[in-house]
């Protein structure tokens, strides 16, 4: 009986290991170790044995199941990842071919480097302000100590509705609204639309924006105005940026001053990107005049102040290198899709 | 102002490169905009002497010259010129030469003969008549100054000055001259301005028997002074002056325009020459124009004058507009024998006002209209008077008139050291600022300072602490940090913005931008009704052209236009959307309401109306408005009849959306079939549910029901569903969902079939299959009364 059991142990060894097909595996499982496989038929003959040798073939036995089933196992297991590496070759698909489309829309240019513009001035601690740009004559250019016949309201700048109301040729009119209702600490931004009487050429377009920032508090001084928009041109140009602050006029500030930051393609030589100047012109600021504080009913001679302003259009221009302005209000898709 | 470095140095020493200048002068105020040396495109050129001129071998137009160039044996040059003879100075453009414009010239051959160069014309110098009266245009300038063979011709004939322009601020008027700029240059640079007073010898004789002055509006003629000149001589100017207004970009004319304009640019003080023989009764006026009077000004173009300009004029009739140009009589001529001189101070307004109305624009009104000092115009006629003599122009008549108005000076400003330096950040002493203020000629006396008159711009503090910190240099100032209370955020409004901006560019969506102003025309092109109250806008007086004259009353036409564009452009699809204004008129006197809409448009790319619907819906979605309702509109002219809704709550409209109407696409050339939504910001922030809460998580299975149903094909689809709400009880109906809709072969004809999933559940319990049937069972007992029936 040993050498049967032996024998089975030996044939089904050799068969599981020729054997290359899950089914098959079943069947030979059945025939070897089923109810009535050979394993089970030799079992039944047990009786035959005298009581010495019962237990010894039985161990014997038991050890034989316990080898073919681990066998059978070992089998299932090597077909089975067999199997299963076969069918992930056949699963190989071209992963070069295009992805299913998502549509994603964009923004338009403009109110990309806007949006960025007013997160740094958020991170600064500015609102966000807005106002009418069909506005008072008053707000646009009184209250901003532009008086009757003062150059900045030649009808050749200027579009009127009539006397008394403009499209506003400046965010600065939502200043002097922001400090009629705000009493100091003020730190705003005003960006929009702005309207001057320009015909459309490549660098010229009678709508644009301006992002316009004023600051009124006790104890502002023009070291906190270059310090601020230091800050603001290094994070919108990098830290690398190189900028200077030179003397200017503006009827609403005083001091006033235009900041400029060191051409990139020449640092400061003088190129034809910056027309042999050397610097680039980025925006107008200067202590808010205190007439104008006057006018919006806070003590100059308590609080002061500093305002910015700048024109969106030519920023972007200069960052995406855009030639011509007119691109922006044409919105062809082959344009907007590029940012 | 561009302003000649060799007259500059007549007041202040430079002695710097030119670049350092003009970077010093932009960082105190006055900025450079640019600098040309004349003549710096000229190179080996020189001075040559003719030897000898023989006619060419084989060629009669041509000749051969010997020229003597200083140094070595003399060149042949051959010429086509015929105005060339020995002994004569010419201008040799030598082997390797550059002229103006690029040109090179290098030796060669002309019919077989050796030319080692080219003699020049004035023209090909880059010159005029106007710089050398004496040269002729067709042929070489015969040279006639001072000079020898060998010298470089930028020496000979002047051209090494360097021209600097500048841009100045409307605020300073007084820098539109060399003595301002040589003033701001003597502060930048802390060396002293060497200033010169005019001296007058005179010829005797008295002013007043030759010419009287009268003004009659004082407040627009804050002073005007005159000298007289006889005997005077009419002639070119000498070569300095030529050059000096040639770098200032001035035309030299005649020595007597010539004096004027040197002055004018010297002082800044504009002044006018009339011929004293054309003023009648040798009396001048100074008053408004009178209605109905006119004037043929010196470009001989007549200009109807009104009465708030003012002119002068002699006894009878205006002989020039005050401060803008004189008349056509008035001027200096080749007979002129006595001229009047004026220097005169007009009111800034007045004279902008008038030189706008007339469209003249000259640089006598550019000076007057920024406002100018009545303390400048007698040193000035003074000057004038001392070129006179200096040139040997005239004859200047001894006495001057001056009828002086001049506003009383403005009242000293108070030194406030402490101030300007808390100001502006900075520590300086007070002497460090009388400093500064003194090199602009301030004045400074006990801590009080007396701006100097032609210091229009100094009124205040402010201006004061301007002055210090342009000349201390903005560059020293310190950059700091703000310190003080900060309150960022975004309003609801401009978060709102947001939201929505990203639900449309997530359904794929590109953002325009349109100009807020539109054509009139454009109403008729989106099919707006005569009477449309939309058709009253908000219209531009001054507007650029036809095309951007009315603010819009929609957004509709704004979209169209872009949609076309790229429909035009071949764009294949284009999905947009754009947030802007519609600018709605109130009162006369009132500013309109602008109302921000979001207005999305699209064409290609499979969109259909309930492509549009669907992104119309998330929009509404993300801006947490619940419980709309929507219904179809037949009657707006912009929109397919059959193809279009309006979406409302609460009775407001919140949007409208639909296919274009096929003769609106047409009026835009689209040929495709296009869609547009617009929706009302603010309708859809006020219509915005309160802040979400939150639910608890179903314990419970849902029991879900499919039902097939048929009705009438002209049954709108949301009828029936809101049939299935009405019905069953809400607390157990979680949702109602469409999943199919039928019509074909197995549906009868005018009907179609519907397939609704229904979903029951209960947030306490179970629901039992006889409850859900129950639920059924309502519902299509409440269908039935719409004549919607199960299918069967």
């Amino acid at each position: 009986m040993k050498e049967a059991l032996k024998q089975i142990e030996q044939n089904a060894v050799a068969e599981l290991e020729r054997c290359g097909d899950l089914k098959e595996l079943e069947n030979l499982r059945v025939r070897f170790l089923g109810k009535k496989g050979e394993l089970t038929a030799i079992l039944k003959q047990m009786g035959q044995l005298s009581p010495e040798e019962r237990p010894v073939v039985g161990q014997l036995a038991n050890e034989v199941r316990a080898d073919i089933e681990a066998e059978l196992e070992k089998r299932i297991g090597e077909l089975k990842r067999a199997e299963e590496e076969a069918r992930i070759k056949a699963e190989r698909i071209d992963v070069t071919m295009p992805g299913k489309a998502v549509k994603l829309g964009q923004k338009h240019p403009l109110t990309k480097v806007l949006d960025e513009i007013k997160e740094i001035f958020l991170g600064m601690g500015f609102s966000v302000a807005e106002g009418p740009e069909v506005e008072y004559d008053y707000y646009n250019f009184e209250a901003l100590n532009i008086p009757k016949n003062h150059p900045a309201r030649d009808t050749q700048d200027t579009f009127y509705i009539n006397d008394n109301i403009v499209l506003r040729t400046q965010t600065s009119p939502v200043q002097v609204r922001t400090m009629e209702k705000q009493k100091p600490p003020i730190r705003v931004i005003s960006p929009g639309r702005v309207y001057r009487s320009d015909a459309v050429d490549a660098t010229h377009s009678p709508l644009f924006h301006q992002i316009e920032g004023l600051v009124v508090d006790k104890g502002i001084t023009m070291a906190d105005l270059k310090g601020t928009l230091e800050v603001f041109v290094k994070k919108l140009y990098g830290e690398e940026a190189q900028v200077r602050f030179r003397p200017h006029h503006f009827p609403f500030t005083e001091p006033s001053a235009e900041l400029d930051f060191m051409c990139f393609a020449c640092h400061g030589e003088g190129c034809r990107l910056c027309k042999g100047e050397g610097w680039i012109e980025i925006l107008g600021c200067g202590m808010v005049h205190p007439k104008v504080l006057r006018e919006c009913g806070i003590d100059p001679e308590v609080y002061s102040g500093f305002a910015f302003g700048m024109g969106l259009e030519r920023i972007v221009m200069r960052r995406y290198n855009i030639d011509d302005l007119r691109l922006f209000y044409e919105n062809d898709l082959r344009f907007l899709s590029q940012f | 102002m561009n302003l000649s470095m060799k007259w500059l140095s007549d007041f202040v020493d430079v002695n710097c490169p030119i670049r350092e200048y003009a970077e010093a002068m932009t960082m105190s105020g006055s900025k450079v905009e640019g600098y040309e040396t004349e003549g710096s495109e000229i190179s080996n050129v020189v001075v040559g002497r003719v030897l000898s001129v023989e006619k060419h071998p084989d060629a009669d137009k041509l000749v051969v010259c010997q020229i003597d160039i200083g140094q070595g044996d003399p060149i042949q040059i051959v010429t086509g010129a015929s105005n060339v003879t020995p002994g004569a100075l010419v201008p040799c453009a030598l082997d390797n030469s550059t002229l103006p414009g690029g040109k090179k010239i290098r030796k060669g051959k002309l019919r077989g003969v050796e030319s080692n160069g080219m003699m020049c014309s004035i023209s090909e110098l880059g010159l005029t008549l106007n710089d050398f009266p004496y040269a002729i245009t067709d042929g070489i300038m015969i040279i006639e100054e001072d000079c020898k063979p060998g010298d470089d011709i930028r020496d000979a004939l002047g051209l090494n000055d360097t021209s600097v322009e500048f841009e100045i601020t409307s605020n300073r008027p007084d820098c539109l001259s060399v003595i301002g700029l040589a003033r701001e240059t003597a502060a930048t640079f802390h060396t002293p301005l060497k200033l010169h007073e005019p001296v007058v010898k005179g010829c005797g004789g008295d002013i007043h028997e030759l010419l009287s002055v009268r003004v009659e509006n004082p407040a627009l003629c804050l002073r005007y002074a005159a000298k007289v000149v006889k005997n005077v001589k009419i002639g070119p100017s000498p070569r300095w002056m030529r050059e000096r207004l040639r770098a200032s970009g001035v035309r030299p004319i005649n020595n007597l325009v010539d004096i004027t304009n040197y002055v004018m640019l010297e002082y800044g003080q504009p002044m006018h020459a009339f011929d004293l023989k054309y003023v009648e009764d040798s009396q001048i006026v100074v008053r408004n124009a009178r209605a109905g009077e006119s004037i043929v000004t010196l470009e001989g173009v007549e200009h109807q004058l009104s009465e708030e300009m003012l002119v002068i004029c002699d006894s009878k009739k205006p002989a020039a507009v005050a401060g803008v140009m004189g008349g056509e009589y008035s001027g200096i001529m080749d007979d002129t024998t006595t001229v009047v001189f004026e220097s005169a101070c007009f009111n800034g307004a007045s004279v902008r006002t008038t030189a706008k109305k007339l469209g003249l624009r000259t640089e006598s009104s550019a000076r007057f209209e920024k406002g100018l000092d009545p303390a400048n115009c007698l040193p000035a006629l003074q000057r004038a008077c001392e070129l006179v003599e200096l040139l040997g122009a005239g004859e200047v008549v001894d006495g001057v008139i001056d009828v002086d108005h001049s506003p009383a000076p403005k009242a000293p400003l108070y030194l406030d050291c402490d101030w300007i330096n808390r100001f502006l950040g900075i520590s300086l002493s007070k002497e460090q600022m009388i400093s500064i203020l003194e090199s602009l000629d301030f004045r400074v006396e006990n801590d009080w300072i007396t701006a100097p008159g032609f210091r229009v711009d100094i009124e205040e503090k402010a201006d004061i602490a301007e002055e210090i910190a342009r000349i201390y240099g903005y560059d020293k100032i310190p950059s700091s940090v703000m310190v003080g209370e900060a309150k960022a955020s975004l309003t609801e409004k401009q978060r709102f913005e947001r939201k929505i901006s990203d639900i449309v560019l997530g359904a794929g969506c590109y953002e325009v931008m349109t100009y807020s102003f539109i054509s009139p025309k454009f109403y008729d092109k989106i099919n707006l009704l005569p009477d449309s109250p939309l058709r009253r806008s908000v219209v531009i007086s001054n507007p650029l052209g036809e095309d951007t004259s009315i603010m819009r009353t929609t957004v509709l036409p704004s979209m169209l236009d872009v949609l076309a564009r790229n429909y035009n452009n071949r764009n294949s699809a284009a999905w947009l959307y754009e947030i802007g204004n519609e600018y709605i008129p109130k009162g006369e006197n009132e500013l309109p309401d602008e109302n921000p809409q979001l207005v999305i448009g699209m064409y290609g790319n499979d969109a259909d109306f309930y492509t549009l619907k669907g992104i119309v819906k998330a929009v509404l979605e993300g801006a947490n408005v619940q419980k709309w309702d929507i219904a179809p509109e037949t009657e707006n002219p912009t929109f397919h009849p059959g193809r279009c809704a309006v979406i409302f709550k609460d009775g407001k409209e919140l949007a409208i959306l639909g296919e274009i109407h096929p003769s609106v696409l047409n009026s835009y050339g689209i040929s495709t079939k296009t869609y547009i939504a617009r929706m009302d910001m603010q309708a859809m922030m006020a219509a915005q549910a309160p802040e979400k809460q939150y639910r608890p998580l179903p314990k419970y299975p849902a029991t879900t029901r499919d039902l097939s149903l048929v009705c009438d094909d002209e049954l709108p689809i949301i009828e029936i569903e809101k049939a299935i709400r009405a019905a069953v009880n809400a607390s157990v109906l979680e949702d109602v969902k469409l999943f199919d809709v039928y019509q074909g072969a197995q549906i009868e004809a005018g009907k179609k079939s519907v397939s609704y999933s229904v979903v029951l559940r209960a947030m306490d319990r179970t629901l039992t299959d006889e409850e859900a049937d129950n639920a059924v069972r309502k519902i299509l007992k409440a269908l039935e009364k719409i004549g919607v029936v199960l299918r069967s």
